[in-house]
Formats: structure tokens, C-alpha cells, sequence
């Protein structure tokens, strides 16, 4: 294996969101950003299998409608060898399908590559269809909600989790992978690493870099509106002048509401 | 207009495809148009009959032992030919671990919008697929729909109510497809090592977060979910950080739907309240006042857990006797 390409997202911090509660609307604009969680540790295994096997080079890539350097930084310092981002502020509208073709066609420039790594999903938008795409995109094998992974000659090893199986699963390189946060806790980058890695080079492409045709960018699903839910919660405080009269308030409006009764 | 016509339901899970028929239906009708259902494996040919009586008109069978398990590429070419030949409007697939990539796939091979995990779904008047879903982390709902066809949206286990079955007549199609081979090689399966009842099915769920000091503390929490007859859960902090529990309810974990939610030393963060937004009622115990679970709670007793539920379980024994 010589070369791993680790899709990397840069993502709203949803733990970090506004919203304003007299529109609903969220204030994604002014949030954080970071790499999505689960891209990080898609990450940190395409590290962990270089450590494994030294001569193993890390590309990451994003696709991103706002610069993206800053978090690109940390996957550098974290142990990526190198980071493509590909920039174009038209991918404001981008949906999966767009998102997928974009990072094919710079995959397909970056060239040689042995193993895709991706997050199951972002943390975000939450919706897990990215790798799935690019796997289609790109005819490649793909095992997906992966807990481990190993590599042997030619093939990629993995044990992905379903329901209420546990699958292994094997497909001859290059594939796809994509993984779960239970697969490993991503390493927080030293002061030294840190450094070490204000050398490494971001490249930044356009779409005018790739052999791309703007007609598959357009997105394939129109967004009615984004807002944050009601909550229609009662929210009403049991307070007594001792723990157990508390606790006895509680049951009676446990009873009252029909949930709690006897048997 | 586009000659895309017709409803078509697929999952790798029967249970599954029986909710997302009821739902199917519902479509079907408001459009004027037929509900398929797809129906893939190797002597299966038994649950078509059940598939009718919940509501489809025509079932296309793809039967044969090179179908027995679950292969992403062969399956995939029968959905897909089912989209070219009979160019279904509509296609709602299972959101399963097996039926969200599938349903990727496809939507990519056809050059179409895919819409994962609907908890929601309705057509307008220009039989546009409407549908909802949770993102940003639980932070909103978003609604969306498509401007290609076929839509393709996926559906979660349990967000639709299984239809009542019926007689009714339907169709069997069999289905004469070039199977595509499998990319990928299933070495080994084994049952995943989890909780023996499902969280999702419980009635009853008492949860603790950080709050809970030590695992041994468990206890406090199993006795009160023995005394309402109700399950134990967690938040994720203690599943994946402290490895005390092996699952966790969620936007990441289980999506739960019980009578009853009592969250115990939760602070609620969005991604927890995600996971519980259809419980019933909702009771937060945390010592912290300004905790945000208050806010999603119905019912919030400020207090220490180690004290409060003692105290509600023999409150509740009271009662129950």
C-alpha cells in the first residue's frame, strides 16, 4: 500500500449553533467550524496504518464553498501528509451527488491511491450518502459503518457493524471504507506536531482545475426551509420541601399523564 | 410532463418494508398511482402475499440462490433495472445499514437526489415527494424535496405505523434480471454483542449521563426501571468514552420512542435530545438548574440523582402497590 486518501469535511460545530428563537432559523453563518467528527476519525486510521507500514503517504481532500485552511492545519498536524482543497464558493448549493462527482474528479486527478477512508456521515448535515456516491462514482468496492480495519497485500480487511450482525467483510484495494466513531479516538496534535507541520502544502483547486462539467453540479434536491424544532415541552419544575415530597409530586403527575400505573 | 409513474418500496428488512407500505399507500393514493413493492432473496416468495394485504398492487420478485444474502452490487442492479424498465416517481428504501448505501447507490446510478432518513413524508400538488428530516445535530428539522425523478428517499425503522392488513389482489412480477457480482466478499457473520431487549421497542427508559459517578452506580437505575418495569439507557459520554455500556440513545445511537423518558444526571446536549424527541413524556433529575435538558423536559426536579431516586422509587412503590 503506498498511497491512503482521507475525505475530510469541514463542518458546522453543531454544539456550538445559534439559533434565533424568534425565527427558528439557524445561525450557521457566524458558527464554528472544524472537521466533521467522523472524518476525523477516518483520519486518525489512515494514520494509524502508516504508523503500522512507514512508507505510506496521507492525502486528504475537501470540498468546500469557504476556506477551509485552518482546520486543514490540524489534519496536517494530526499526521496527514498533504491536504487538497478544492474551493469554489458555487458549492454553497451543492448536495451529495455534487459533493461526490467533486471529490471524484479530484481523486481521479490526484491519481494513484490504494484506500479511500470517509466519515459514515457528517456532523452536520447528518446524512451518510457522500462515500456511497463515490464509491458508485468511482466503480470502486465499498464497506461501510466499519469499527476496524486491516490490510493485507492487496485487500482491505473490515468489520462493519449492522443492525444486529457484525459483518467481515473483504474487497481487493483500491476501496472505500467508511467508519464509525467507535473505530478508534483520534490523537489531539503536540505543540511539535503542530509545528512540523506549517511545512506540509495545502493545495488549493477551483472546479476550473478539474475536469469538471458545472451541469452536474446543480443540486438535485430544493431545500423548503431549515428551521429548529418547537419544542412544545411543559417544563414545569417539581420542587418540595424534601427530596421524598418531591419524588411523591413527581408520581402523581407521572399518574396523572397516564404513563406510569398500576400494573 | 415525465412519464416516471408509480410508488415503489424496498427493504432488507420484511418488518421494515411492511411500515414503509402503510406510508406507500397513504402516497399511492394521493397520486392516483400503483404501489410496488420489491421483494429479493431466495425462496421468499411467501412474504409477497403479506406485502399485498399491506397495501401493494404488484410485487416484483427477484428469486434466486445467487440472491440468498444481502450483496450491495447484485441488489443494486435489480433495483436498478426495476428504475429503468418500469421508471417508478417514487422510491422509499428502508434506512437500514444495508438500505441507506443501497439507496445512495442507485440514486447516484440514476443521476438523482436521495433524501436519507425521513421521519416525515407527503406530496404536493405538483406530486412533488415532500420530506423531513432531523440535521445540524438534532439543532433542526429540515424539509426538503426533489427536482429530479425518481425521488429517493430512505426511511428509518419506526417512523411509520404498520398498516392493518387486508385482503386485496396484487400482481406477482418475476422479475429476469443480469445479476451484477458483488465487489465485496462476506468473510464472516456473528451476532452483534448487545443488550438483549431493544431500547427502541422499551416503553420505559431511564437514562443516566455523566452524571452517574461510577459504573457500580448502575444499580440506582436498574432498580428504579425494575420497580416501572423499564429499560436502562445512557448517553453517549458513557458509552464511547467511559466503555460503561455498549449502546446509547442519540442522534448517533438509538432514536427512542417510549411513554416515558426519565433522564438522570443528562445535561441534554442537542444531539441526546435528538434521540428522545418522541418520548411521550420527558422527566430530566439533574443538580444542575441551568442543565439544558430543563428546557426539553416536561417535568424537571433539580437534585442530586444519588438522592432523588432513591426517593421516586419508593414513591413509586407506594403507588404501584
Amino acid at each position: 500500500m503506498k498511497r491512503i486518501i482521507v475525505c475530510l469535511k469541514q463542518a458546522v460545530d453543531v454544539s456550538q449553533l445559534k439559533v434565533d428563537t424568534a425565527t427558528r432559523q439557524l445561525l450557521t453563518a457566524s458558527a464554528l467550524r472544524k472537521i466533521s467528527d467522523f472524518d476525523k476519525n477516518a483520519l486518525e486510521e489512515a494514520i494509524k496504518l502508516k504508523e503500522k507500514q512507514s512508507n505510506i503517504e496521507i492525502f486528504t481532500v475537501t470540498v468546500t464553498a469557504e476556506d477551509a485552511k485552518t482546520v486543514l492545519r490540524e489534519a496536517l498536524a494530526m499526521g496527514a501528509d498533504k491536504a487538497y482543497m478544492i474551493l469554489d464558493s458555487n458549492f454553497k448549493e451543492i448536495d451529495t451527488l455534487g459533493t461526490a462527482y467533486v471529490l471524484a474528479e479530484a481523486i481521479r486527478k490526484i491519481g494513484e491511491y490504494d484506500l479511500i477512508l470517509c466519515g459514515e456521515t457528517s456532523l452536520d448535515s447528518f446524512s451518510g450518502l457522500v462515500s456511497s456516491r463515490l464509491a458508485e462514482l468511482l466503480s470502486l468496492p465499498h464497506i461501510n459503518y466499519v469499527r476496524k480495519v486491516s490490510v493485507e497485500s492487496n485487500a482491505v480487511i473490515a468489520e462493519r457493524t449492522l443492525e444486529d450482525s457484525v459483518e467481515t467483510v473483504k474487497a481487493k484495494m483500491p476501496a472505500i471504507v467508511s467508519v464509525t466513531r467507535e473505530i478508534n479516538q483520534p490523537r489531539i496534535p503536540s505543540l511539535m506536531m503542530i509545528m512540523k507541520a506549517s511545512k506540509k502544502e495545502i493545495i488549493t483547486w477551483t472546479t476550473a482545475d478539474l475536469n469538471i462539467q458545472q451541469d452536474n453540479l446543480g443540486s438535485k434536491i430544493e431545500v423548503i426551509e431549515v428551521l429548529a424544532p418547537k419544542t412544545e415541552r411543559k417544563k414545569i419544575r417539581i420542587k418540595g420541601e424534601t427530596v421524598q415530597e418531591a419524588a411523591e409530586k413527581l408520581v402523581k403527575a407521572l399518574v396523572e399523564e397516564g404513563v406510569v400505573g398500576r400494573r | 410532463m415525465s412519464q416516471h409513474n408509480g410508488v415503489c418500496v424496498y427493504s432488507d428488512k420484511h418488518d421494515l418494508t411492511l411500515e414503509i407500505l402503510g406510508k406507500g399507500r397513504e402516497i399511492a393514493d394521493k397520486l392516483q398511482t400503483e404501489l410496488a413493492a420489491v421483494l429479493i432473496g431466495y425462496n421468499v416468495q411467501q412474504r409477497a402475499d403479506e406485502m399485498i394485504k399491506n397495501g401493494a398492487d404488484k410485487v416484483y420478485i427477484a428469486d434466486n440462490q445467487a440472491l440468498q444474502n444481502f450483496k450491495f452490487e447484485s441488489y443494486l442492479s435489480i433495483l436498478h433495472t426495476i428504475a429503468v424498465n418500469y421508471k417508478p416517481e417514487i422510491f422509499l428504501i428502508g434506512s437500514t445499514r444495508n438500505g441507506k448505501p443501497l439507496a445512495a447507490r442507485l440514486a447516484t446510478r440514476l443521476g438523482t437526489g436521495c433524501v436519507p432518513d425521513c421521519n416525515r413524508l407527503s406530496v404536493d400538488e405538483q406530486r412533488r415527494l415532500i420530506s423531513e428530516r432531523i440535521t445540524y445535530g438534532g439543532n433542526a428539522a429540515a424539509k426538503l424535496t426533489f427536482k429530479t425523478k425518481p425521488q429517493i428517499a430512505t426511511v428509518p425503522a419506526r417512523a411509520f405505523e404498520k398498516p392493518q392488513p387486508k385482503e386485496r389482489n396484487g400482481q406477482l412480477i418475476k422479475l429476469d434480471v443480469k445479476v451484477e457480482e458483488a465487489k465485496t466478499e462476506i468473510v464472516d457473520v456473528k451476532p452483534l454483542e448487545t443488550a438483549s431487549v431493544r431500547i427502541e421497542d422499551a416503553e420505559i427508559i431511564i437514562s443516566c449521563g455523566r452524571g452517574l459517578e461510577k459504573k457500580e452506580d448502575k444499580a440506582l437505575l436498574d432498580e428504579l426501571a425494575s420497580v416501572l418495569c423499564g429499560q436502562v439507557g445512557c448517553s453517549r459520554p458513557l458509552a464511547e468514552d467511559r466503555k460503561w455500556f455498549s449502546e446509547w440513545v442519540g442522534l448517533s445511537g438509538h432514536k427512542v420512542k417510549p411513554k416515558l423518558y426519565i433522564a438522570c444526571g443528562i445535561s441534554g446536549v442537542i444531539q441526546h435530545v435528538a434521540g428522545i424527541r418522541d418520548a411521550k413524556v420527558i422527566v430530566a433529575i439533574n443538580k444542575d438548574e441551568q442543565a439544558p435538558i430543563f428546557e426539553v423536559a416536561d417535568y424537571g426536579v433539580v437534585g442530586n440523582l444519588y438522592e432523588v431516586l432513591p426517593a421516586l422509587k419508593e414513591a413509586l412503590k407506594k403507588q404501584l402497590q
